[in-house]
């Protein structure tokens, strides 16, 4: 395959950016997106051109580090992460879009690569549960429902990749969250800390300069592990309820 | 950079010993090491500096509870966030003894069956400790909330994984890695947030810092600015995890590397059992030159799948058009008692022998099937589904074929490292205050890991392990003097660090980094792969050295050093393998018998079993460094085993 890509490329976080055309052949539809850029880059690099940033690392769809706008898509055309879309989908000739995440609340750090870190922030507010090493009762002295557990998993699978952020017209972070916050509420062990997980996390996410949720459903639909948009509607009102609870307190 | 003398020409050294280890009945060795270990004032843990380096299973786990005991911890990972390490990537599950099945289990099996799939080849009083943490891991991690896969009465479901009788596999999903390390990396949080843990993210570590022979900081680049900086401690504690990626292709992260450990051993500390590597059985094939990296299948496959190649060489049907008769599962004929559940050694080494003999399948012969019709048969295609739908997925994304309708095609990748660096039975190395977790260390597995064994050992070490033999450490130095950044010995490492990075970006050649990594993995997975021979690996050891030379004249880093630069941090991982290839391939060399992974081909038994020659080789060999090139010193620790005797392995 023969492809023209039109690639972000800025310097470093203070630097303007501008997108820059480049063609890449000899392309296998076998290929991964990202080792269809490897590609470009052994060649930019043989130029003495500076290769195209941008992070990876499992290349597996599990770390979440990848975190490309294909052609306007979070992580491109399929459901997928940007490092698990194949170029099979993709024709021949055509040209393809790269951003990076575009957010206000993710600074560009250099062409592809964004800083993330307000993610950390987020559940360094509240998205654990308080269990020091040590202190844990037998595993089995809490049973946990199945569906309940099956509820926690499928939130928990949330990869933090970000692509809900870059998906919402608003630069939300509702469904990143949303699924931190359903993953530990559900469970009894997460229930001491029910209140003030949801209330702390929230104030975080709101002081990091996210956007507001007008339930466009975008993330929902560009998050590579389906976490479901009623994961949301769950997070407002857990916040609800502990807002007046702590009115009442 | 030249060799005085032939880098085959090993020096044999002093033993090397764990003084650690009490004696004693096994099972009280454990409680009798963190009764004698020292305490530090709970009031004195706050002056104390803990440095840990990566936030994986261990060293995320380790920074949690270090900080949690009162440590000011300072932490670093190369990746944005700590949740991005690689045991995110870990599917199949966590081993613990808690017998939940009655099936039989018990921490005495569990440590048996560990020493045994390592091929004997493991410090008994590391494996039991192992055993006997795992039921502790359970409950911790249940604690933070992490899901486990449930029955419907409400209690923790188990399965069964390679190598073992029992079903002692706790998991969530294909995701349990993922599930741990984000209930680690959430304890973490929760550390940073109250100001006890100063996380670093993308911040790579470039060496050791050590002063009057202890170690006191390491050397670390800010990913984003370039900067290098010096950072003391007093104590180290390495959690990079393994090496794998020296083959190029492997089932780790792009950038897991393996500068920390290696940096750490060119400053003192021995390397054990470098060529201990496993190669795992059930990898998707790879499709082309293009490929950056392999992807694993979990294990817990093969709890349903059965894999099997046509009896006849060459035959191109397509699987599903090959009759029963004409098919050949390899395993269950060669192994009847543990079928498609033998080891991992074993199950990767069957694979390469039906290829071998011309009967592999797919493009280039390089696979063999990984079928699921009878599971879906036998149980429907519903809870096929719900046991292994994200694998499924995944498969079907990479090879664009649905394994529902035709079998996986499967092939061995290198996976993990057993070797590391050597550590006692405090997890310290032999630079005093310097302490390997997790893959870093050679301890537990042997010359071969279980499967669900890595978890259970980075979140042993991590959690429990670890913060309690450290302690003894900084008691018993509790005045170190402080170290600054005028001192000779920080200058002069620093001084290398920023000299290496000026020279890789100073020879501007016409090669790229990848393009000698490629290189140096082809000819470790031709020559120190699946299969060794003494005239293949004197010829890498022939080889590395002149593409270490070619390396230095021809390396191109675009860019500057003060700035994020991807191709720098590439380039001087590269280093870093070509050495550590070379002491691979030396250690695969003079360990003439074949155990676990190391399969020497001269040394097998008739049925083509690896043969373990235990009056010559039951020992870990622990390696000095003595210059860049120059011959190693070579440290035996003999091996004992009291409680498991060392048999020819048998699984049949």
């Amino acid at each position: 395959m023969k492809l023209t890509l039109r690639v972000w490329r800025q310097k470093n976080a203070d630097a303007e950016g501008a997108m820059s055309t480049y063609e890449v052949d000899g392309i296998s539809p076998d290929m991964s997106f990202l080792e269809m850029l490897d590609t470009l880059n052994e060649e930019l690099i043989l130029k003495g051109e500076d290769p195209v940033a941008f992070d990876h690392d499992c290349r597996e769809g599990i770390c979440g580090a990848c975190s490309l706008v294909i052609d306007g898509d979070a992580h491109g055309p399929e459901r997928t992460t940007t490092c698990q879309l194949h170029m099979r989908s993709f024709r021949d000739g055509d040209t393809i879009d790269i951003e990076p995440w575009r957010a206000s609340a993710f600074p560009v750090i250099k062409d592809l690569v964004v800083d993330r870190s307000a993610f950390d922030r987020i559940i360094q507010a509240g998205g654990y549960i308080t269990a020091p090493t040590g202190s844990a009762p037998e595993a089995h002295a809490t049973p946990v429902p199945k569906a309940d557990a099956d509820s926690a998993f499928e939130h928990a699978e949330c990869i933090g990749c970000g692509a809900c952020v870059a998906a919402c017209p608003n630069g939300a972070a509702m469904l990143f969250t949303s699924a931190k916050i359903n993953h530990l509420n559900v469970l009894p062990q997460g229930a001491p800390e029910r209140e003030s997980r949801v209330l702390n996390m929230v104030a975080q996410m709101d002081e990091e300069g996210f956007g507001g949720c007008t339930l466009t459903g975008e993330c929902a639909t560009a998050c590579p592990k389906g976490i479901p948009l009623v994961s949301i509607t769950s997070m407002n009102k857990e916040w609800l309820r502990a807002t007046r609870k702590s009115a009442r307190s | 950079m030249t060799a005085s003398a032939e880098y085959t020409d090993y020096t044999t050294g002093e033993p090397v010993a764990d003084t650690k280890a009490p004696k004693g009945p096994i099972n009280e060795r454990w409680d009798t090491r963190r009764f004698e270990a020292r305490l530090v004032n709970p009031a004195n843990r706050r002056k104390h500096t803990v440095i840990v380096v990566g936030t994986g299973l261990a060293g995320g786990s380790a920074g949690a509870t270090l900080a949690e005991q009162g440590y000011h911890v300072v932490q670093f990972c190369y990746q944005d966030s700590p949740r991005r390490a690689h045991s995110i990537a870990a599917q199949g599950g966590i081993n613990a003894a808690k017998n939940y099945r009655n099936d039989g289990d018990s921490v005495h099996r569990l440590f048996y069956d560990t020493v045994k799939g390592g091929d004997f080849r493991a410090r008994e009083s590391n494996v039991h400790r192992l055993a006997q943490i795992s039921v502790e891991i359970i409950d911790q991690c249940v604690a933070q909330g992490v899901p486990f896969a449930r029955e419907y009465g409400g209690l923790l479901d188990t399965r069964s994984f390679g190598g073992v009788q029992v079903s002692r596999t706790f998991y969530a999903r294909g995701q349990t890695g993922q599930q741990l390390l984000l209930g680690a990396y959430q304890a973490l949080s929760r550390q940073i947030a109250a100001g006890n843990v100063e996380m670093h993210p993308r911040t790579e570590m470039l060496d050791l810092i050590v002063v009057d022979g202890r170690a006191r900081g390491i050397v670390a680049r800010d990913l984003v600015t370039g900067k290098i900086d010096t950072y003391f401690a007093d104590a180290v504690v390495l959690a990079s995890g393994g090496y794998g990626n020296v083959f190029y292709l492997s089932t780790n992260a792009m950038n897991s590397n393996a500068t920390a450990i290696w940096r750490a051993h060119r400053r003192g500390a021995y390397f054990a059992n470098p060529c201990f590597t496993q190669i795992h059985p059930t990898c998707i094939p790879r499709t082309g030159d293009h490929q950056s990296k392999l992807t694993l299948m979990s294990e817990s496959l093969r709890n349903d799948g059965r894999i099997w190649v046509p009896k006849a060489k060459g035959d191109n049907r397509p699987p599903n058009e090959i009759p029963e008769d004409e098919r050949d599962y390899y395993l269950e004929r060669i192994y009847p008692s543990f079928g498609n559940l033998v080891p991992r050694d074993i199950a990767s080494r069957a694979a390469k022998n039906v290829c071998d003999e011309g009967r592999g399948v797919g493009p280039g012969g390089q696979g063999v099937y990984l079928d699921f019709a009878d599971a879906i048969r036998r149980m429907g295609r519903k809870k096929v589904e719900e046991k292994y739908g994200n694998l499924f997925e995944m498969y079907e994304r990479i090879t664009a074929e649905n394994p529902y309708e035709v079998p996986m095609r499967i092939y061995p990748a290198v996976h993990y490292t057993m070797g590391g660096l050597w550590v006692d039975y405090d997890l310290q190395t032999t630079v005093p205050g310097l302490f390997a977790v997790g893959e870093a260390n050679f301890s537990d597995h042997g010359a071969n890991r279980l499967g669900a064994s890595a978890l259970m050992q980075g979140l042993a070490d991590g959690y429990f392990v670890l913060p309690a033999t450290i302690n003894d450490y900084l008691a018993r130095n509790p005045h170190q003097d402080p170290v600054t950044t005028d001192h000779p010995a920080v200058r002069e490492v620093l001084a290398e660090t920023e000299d290496r990075l000026d020279l890789l970006l100073s020879v501007d050649g016409d090669r790229t980094p990848d393009s000698f990594h490629r290189e140096v993995g082809e000819l470790m997975w031709e020559f120190c792969g699946m299969a060794r021979t003494d005239s293949g690996l004197r010829k890498a050891l022939e080889r590395i050295p002149q593409i270490r030379e070619e390396f230095w004249r021809r390396i191109k880093v675009p860019g500057t050093g003060e700035e994020f630069n991807q191709s720098l941090e590439k380039a001087n991982r590269v280093v870093d393998y070509l050495e550590l290839a070379e002491l691979m391939c030396l250690d695969a060399l003079h360990r003439t018998e074949s155990c676990g992974g190391h399969f020497r081909e001269e040394s097998q038994t008739s049925d083509g079993e690896a043969a373990r020659r235990d009056d010559e080789f039951a020992y870990a060999a622990a390696w000095e460094f003595t210059g860049t090139g120059e011959a190693p010193t070579l440290h035996k620790e003999d091996l004992v085993f009291e409680y498991v005797h060392p048999t020819q392995r048998s699984y049949a």
